[in-house]
């Protein structure tokens, strides 16, 4: 076999995911009554670009065979914390925003610590950390609103066009991809943490740092969702700590991962993949809208689609024929 | 010995494991330019040794040095910086990852701080080159690879880490003929580069055709160093022999097999390349050992045999009808009556935070339970008996099974499917890691089941549990059956020579198929 088709098969997960949502983007711009304007695409682009980052997050926990539960926690926490100090003039509002990311970056890594060094599961950690997350946005904002002076300019550069029409929020991710992805996918300890999620006793037995590469997956996880914060917190202009959003998103993020080809399992995907995953995820609800049916229906569909793909993913099983490997 | 100084010394090593001593005042001596073989029977400590020169097991006594340097690893990583690289019996690849991407794990080549593509894909052609995988893509992902391209994958991962000690431990178990010879050629050539290499194998004929000296292992410690040619195979599997027997086992019952028609028969049983046309019956009141080395088929077999597998060939028997058993139910169905104690009691056999008494109830429930819901005073009773019977040691039936000891967690295995009063009875590996006491009353209790008139399969790695409770020894090698010890031909030397597929004194051996023994060229 030539080399592009081993391309091809690595990037399966990647391009079905991006397949499903480019027929989805066409079918809702396509049925628009507005049709293919800046505007619908800037809406969609930012409501998308929200979860796509939080996927991002989930990615790289979930590459090394673990799992982040307190992200949409700790999204609600950053946002909080942005409507507090992303005041004043640009220079000092971005000092602000430098805070959000260290704030991300610090509960990653506490997260990470816990799981390398407490040696408790993910899920169990996550869950716990994610309470606290939520208790401190609580803390800071009983209720919704923002701070004196919050500088809506920058908000409104992030989530508004570019001169030509591109949306903001679109070439940010690209820029976070470019600058944080692929570097990341393409650096010794981002192959150390595929290793680690594929087979974390191989990867000891070869010698790969499996601690350092769990520890940066889960301090690059907070990093993202801070990113997700911040940009929720350019939508809304305040912050809100709402225990449902945190909640919802924790297992959008999820779902996502999961579209995009991402396994559960670890040691496969691509956070390429998990965010045509978000972006396929969104559009299942904007669909709905444009074909006039009751929203009340989205949750539904949604689950649908999740179902019908996770199945599609699970066919290798077949394949196994020692029954006692279906369990390990 | 020569008077050159070795690169590698290891003396006084000492390893133990619960209660069994693995390497006991161990000393091995390594030179550059030469291969040194390993050999030893199951147990006897070749695969600690390996484990503890690569980082994998910190010895609990003993001095290592390295080229006169006092050394010690505190993970694998360690030793291979050290330059003493292992390619593991059970692979150390990475299966998600690409075949690139395996070889170069250690140690990526890197520009500007991230891998690169193009050096590490170099790297990986050149390796795999050297092991001769010309025929592996590099971006292959190893999940995909047949067993014996992934073995030639681990052999290329080691070279291209440029070790001074390359340890392969049974590296050529999964390789072709063809494969053999190729490794073989690449052995010779670091050989000749000045490479230690380290040789651990069952095939004889291997190491007699790459071996320059020979150290034998026998109960955790080294018994013999030769030079290679200058022990017969009798001497060596001499050698071998001889552990001590600290059991006593219960007087077999002088069994007729041609009296009773078998419960059980196997024909032809294959699966994929790991078992090999084998046929097998078995009657009440036979105990029928399966011997052999690690790893030839042995577990594989039994989980045949259980319904665990798929894709399995043959047929197999049941009181003379053919039956199907597509999985563990089937096997545990009334007619048939089959109950497999597994090798893993931690993870196959209990549920180990559940109560001693539901954990024995578990394989009964049908039989205890009228319209789905459990009849609690059948249990308990039925429980209670059992425990009785084998004479289980707990602190009531409530208390969690994980908190009985190792020998008692084992019986709870073997009660749990007494429980259903099966009529085969598959074992594997059961007295593994549990103490004598507790091996005697197993013993004594497979007799008791035999006479009462059921037909036990009895998997051991221990020579002398087969010796002693056994009325046949089926010897598998690569998958098949090479040869049946009756009765009295069941002594170790016969077990050990048969084990390593070679003939001594009177026992003939069948010849493996034509072409599966490698010729080599000078």
């Amino acid at each position: 076999m030539s080399d592009w088709r081993y391309r091809l098969a690595e990037q399966r997960g990647t391009l079905l995911a991006a397949a499903i949502f480019l027929v989805m983007f066409v079918i809702y711009v396509g049925n628009h009554p507005a049709g293919f304007t800046a505007n619908v695409v800037q809406t969609a682009a930012n409501k998308g670009v929200l979860l796509a980052l939080l996927a991002l997050a989930q990615t790289v926990v979930v590459l090394t065979a673990g799992i982040d539960l307190s992200l949409g926690m700790l999204f609600i926490l950053t946002n909080c914390l942005g409507s507090y100090i992303i005041t004043g003039s640009p220079p000092t509002a971005m000092l602000g925003v430098v805070g959000v990311l260290l704030d991300g970056l610090a509960c990653g890594a506490l997260n990470g610590a816990i799981v390398i060094y407490g040696r408790l599961q993910p899920i169990v950690t996550t869950i716990a950390t994610g309470s606290i997350y939520y208790g401190l946005a609580l803390w800071l904002r009983p209720q919704p609103g923002n701070s004196d002076g919050f500088n809506a300019d920058i908000a409104d550069f992030m989530t508004g066009r570019l001169p030509d029409g591109i949306p903001a929020s679109v070439v940010a991710l690209l820029l976070v991809v470019m600058v944080i992805w692929l570097p990341f996918r393409r650096s010794a300890i981002g192959r150390a943490v595929y290793a680690t999620g594929s087979s974390e006793v191989a990867a000891y037995m070869s010698g790969v740092p499996i601690r350092r590469a769990k520890f940066v997956a889960y301090c690059l996880s907070g990093l993202l969702s801070a990113m997700g914060g911040l940009f929720v917190t350019f939508i809304t202009y305040s912050g809100e700590a709402s225990y449902a959003n945190g909640g919802t998103y924790t297992l959008f993020s999820i779902a996502a991962v999961v579209l995009g080809g991402v396994s559960l399992f670890g040691g496969v995907g691509s956070a390429i993949g998990a965010i045509f995953g978000a972006l396929a995820f969104r559009t299942i609800g904007d669909l709905l809208f444009v074909f006039n049916l009751d929203p009340l229906w989205q949750p539904l569909f949604q689950g649908v689609v999740l179902l019908v793909v996770v199945c599609i993913g699970a066919a290798r099983l077949f394949r196994i024929r020692n029954r006692l490997d279906l369990f390990a | 010995m020569d008077a050159a100084i070795p690169i590698f010394r290891m003396e006084g090593v000492c390893k133990r494991y619960g209660g069994v001593q693995a390497l006991e005042e161990a000393a091995l001596n390594v030179h550059g330019g030469r291969v040194h073989a390993v050999l030893g029977e199951n147990g006897a400590g070749k695969s600690t040794l390996i484990k503890v020169m690569a980082g994998v097991v910190t010895p609990d006594k003993g001095r290592m040095t390295l080229e006169g340097r006092e050394v010690s690893f505190a993970d694998p990583a360690a030793a291979m910086n050290a330059g003493v690289v292992s390619v593991f019996q059970e692979l150390s690849l990475i299966p998600d990852l690409s075949v690139a991407d395996n070889i170069v794990i250690s140690n990526p080549p890197k520009r500007f701080g991230l891998i690169d593509r193009r050096a590490q894909r170099r790297i990986a052609e050149q390796a795999l080159a050297r092991a001769g995988g010309e025929d592996i893509h590099p971006m292959a992902p190893v999940r995909d690879l047949p067993l014996s391209r992934r073995q030639i994958v681990e052999i290329a991962k080691a070279l291209a880490r440029s070790p001074r000690i390359l340890i392969l431990d049974e590296a050529t178990s999964a390789l072709t003929a063809a494969d053999v010879t190729k490794v073989f050629a690449v052995l010779k050539r670091l050989r000749s580069e000045g490479l230690a290499l380290l040789f651990i194998s069952h095939r004889m004929h291997e190491i007699a055709e790459i071996a320059d000296e020979c150290t034998v292992f026998r109960n955790g410690c080294n018994v013999a160093t030769y030079l290679a040619g200058t022990k017969a195979d009798n001497e060596v599997v001499e050698m071998m022999i001889g552990r001590e027997y600290s059991h006593v086992f219960p007087p077999k019952a002088a069994h007729r097999a041609s009296n009773s028609p078998p419960i059980l028969e196997v024909r032809n049983l294959s699966w994929g390349q790991r078992l090999r046309d084998i046929s097998l019956s078995a009657a009440a009141g036979e105990v029928i050992g399966v011997g052999g080395l690690d790893g030839q088929g042995q577990r594989e077999l039994l989980l045949a045999l259980f319904g665990v597998l798929k894709g399995v060939t043959g047929e197999i028997l049941i009181d003379g009808k053919p039956a199907r058993i597509a999985k563990p139910r089937d096997a545990k169905a009334k007619k048939i009556g089959m109950a497999l104690i597994p090798e893993d009691r931690k993870t196959e056999g209990l549920m180990l935070p559940m109560a001693v008494g539901a954990n024995l109830s578990f394989a009964a429930l049908d039989s205890l339970s009228r319209c789905g819901i459990i009849d609690r005073g059948a249990e308990l009773k039925a429980v209670e008996d059992m425990i009785k019977l084998l004479n289980i040691r707990t602190d009531g039936l409530d208390v969690p099974v994980g908190s009985l000891s190792g020998g008692n967690q084992q019986k709870a295995v073997i009660a749990k499917w007494l429980m259903v009063t099966p009529r085969i009875i598959l074992l594997n590996d059961p007295t593994r890691g549990i103490d004598v006491g507790t091996k005697q009353e197993i013993y004594q209790l497979l007799r008791k089941l035999a006479e009462s008139g059921a037909a036990i399969i009895f998997y051991s790695t221990d020579y002398a549990e087969l010796i002693g409770c056994c009325n046949r020894v089926l010897v598998l090698y690569d998958g098949a059956l090479k040869r049946t010890l009756v009765e009295g031909e069941i002594t170790e030397r016969a077990l050990v020579a048969s084990a390593l597929n070679i003939a001594t004194g009177k026992i003939a051996t069948d010849q493996r198929e034509a072409g599966a023994r490698p010729a080599f060229d000078a």
